[in-house]
């Protein structure tokens, strides 16, 4: 459905000394990403993750490379495309002077909605957000949780073929995490194919069909979650020496429970995840078998 | 670019001034009373004139100069809303085209130039200003609002900081108040002097609004000046804004 081919990003940058020069944000990366699948962007801070959504949605011109939607080339039939796409970004970027009612309107008319289907589905929207008591406030007066379920129904109102999530859970209580979760699944379960960004472990692994690690702007692997902890070994033993915490992996659990018995106390043996999977690809680790 | 499209934009606008509307027009009450009764009736009873009054000479000037400071300051909340509400990042996911934004912004800061200029030609009458009320006083104001908030949403698109946009305000638009043959005639200035400021659009509103004001003709040479202002300032702005989201 999304195909990415060797997109690159460079952005003018000055340096210490005064001079201009580029600074490559994301470089090179070509993945695919299926119908209906919930797709995970993971990465340390800074790895170009948010780059990389902008360009797919449109805010941001690849500097080269191209980005293909149901084989349709994304530069030539922006605007078609973008009818079909969502975008939930990472930071609260509301209409302040508009209140909740009045941004999901002005969300249906600029995707074209007729009057009578945008009445319905901003009310439809809001009351399955739990937002329909405050229509009338302005935003800045909502929570945190309820600013994050408004930019996620301001996203769906034109009902989105293609919805991006970037960091959709960042700074939120346990609780509204896992609403959010939830509705991310509620949604893939009715065709929406969702691409998220997170930095968040156990979201990715959590709900994503697959993810790609990237790191430095680069695409690191791309696999499911269960496959990336297959590769690196199923079987973790933690060791916690005297220059701190380390890990070994091993394919089977006898061999990690061999392996820790015969080292000593402070060697403890876990399934792998995805956690370990990031430490490796994007911190000190030797990689992926 | 589609007319659906610009009206989305201009709905924004529109709805967002209809519920400061009193506090608005009130607002812009201040300006043209404190201009009225400065330069109109204290400083104007001592200037004399070849024909009619200071007053009926100043009221075309503050006519353009409201329309300049309405137009810039009428689009320059865009400015906020890219660099600190992000909100502008709505319209650029969205499938409408960067032409439409953009008129539909200044259409809306010329909405507020015109409500504005209405006020100013209701206390010009008030204030006994005797001036020809030509319907072609109206295409004039718009056009000098829309190169002022093309200069306005330039600067938005380019300038990272409030202070920045004050900068605008001190260097280009304060020097033209109250040079551009507002308050006034450009023929009192250096030759060098006087050759750049009528270079500059706003005082070809002033020669043009004075000329209608005084029912005289229209001036097609600083008609088509405005114009190519007008147009040249559209391209550059949507160059501005296609630039904006990779600076």
């Amino acid at each position: 459905m999304i195909e990415i081919l060797n997109v690159m990003k460079k952005f003018k940058s000055v340096g210490k000394n005064g001079e201009k020069n580029f600074k490559t944000a994301v470089n090179d990366i070509t993945l695919s990403i299926e119908r209906n699948e919930i797709f995970g962007i993971l990465g340390p801070n800074g790895a170009g993750k948010t780059t990389m959504i902008k360009m797919l949605t449109g805010q941001l011109e690849p500097t080269s490379g191209q980005i293909f939607y149901d084989g349709k080339s994304f530069d030539k039939n922006k605007s078609e495309i973008k009818k079909m796409l969502g975008v939930v970004p990472q930071h609260i970027n509301f209409d302040r002077e508009l209140n909740v009612e009045e941004n999901l309107e002005l969300h249906g008319r600029l995707y074209g909605m007729e009057k009578s289907e945008r009445r319905s589905r901003i009310n439809e929207l809001l009351n399955y957000m739990e937002l329909s008591d405050c229509k009338n406030y302005n935003v800045g007066k909502l929570s945190g949780g309820m600013k994050r379920r408004l930019l996620i129904a301001r996203a769906l109102i034109h009902r989105p073929q293609i919805l991006f999530l970037d960091e959709p859970t960042v700074a939120l209580d346990p609780q509204v995490r896992r609403k959010i979760w939830n509705l991310i699944e509620d949604l893939s379960k009715d065709g929406v194919t969702i691409v998220l960004t997170t930095h968040y472990i156990e979201e990715a692994e959590s709900l994503c069909r697959r993810t790609a690690i990237i790191n430095g702007g680069k695409l690191t692997a791309t696999d499911t979650p269960k496959n990336f902890c297959d590769r690196l070994g199923r079987f973790t033993v933690d060791c916690e020496g005297t220059a701190g915490r380390s890990c070994k992996f091993f394919d089977d659990e006898d061999s990690a429970k061999n392996f820790a018995s015969a080292s000593g106390e402070n060697f403890k043996v876990r399934r792998t995840n995805l956690e370990d999977v990031f430490v490796e690809l994007t911190g000190r680790g030797s990689g992926l078998k | 670019m589609n007319f659906r499209d610009i009206g989305t934009v201009f709905w924004r606008d529109w709805i967002v001034l209809k519920r400061r509307l009193t506090k608005f027009i009130f607002s812009r009450m201040v300006a043209p009373l404190l201009y009225l009764t400065a330069f109109g009736l204290g400083l104007g009873r001592s200037v004399q004139m070849s024909s009619g009054s200071y007053l009926d000479f100043i009221v075309p000037g503050i006519l353009a100069l409201n329309s300049m400071n309405m137009g810039f300051h009428g689009i320059i909340p865009v400015h906020a809303e890219r660099v600190y509400h992000k909100s502008l990042e709505e319209y650029v996911l969205s499938p409408i085209s960067a032409e439409s934004f953009l008129i539909g912004k200044i259409s809306g800061a010329v909405l507020k130039s015109l409500i504005s200029s209405a006020i100013i030609i209701l206390f010009a009458e008030i204030f006994g200003a005797d001036i020809n009320l030509s319907l072609m006083l109206l295409p004039v104001l718009a056009i000098n609002s829309i190169i002022f908030a093309e200069i306005g949403f330039f600067a938005a698109m380019k300038l990272s900081s409030y202070e920045e946009m004050a900068q605008v305000n001190t260097y280009i638009l304060l020097p033209m108040s109250f040079l551009c043959g507002t308050f006034f005639s450009t023929a009192a200035l250096p030759e060098i002097l006087r050759f750049f400021v009528e270079c500059l659009p706003l005082t070809h509103a002033s020669l043009i609004l004075r000329s209608l004001t005084a029912g005289e003709e229209f001036l097609p040479g600083s008609s088509a000046i405005l114009a190519g202002y007008a147009i040249a300032g559209f391209f550059l702005s949507l160059y501005a804004l296609k630039k904006s989201q990779d600076d």
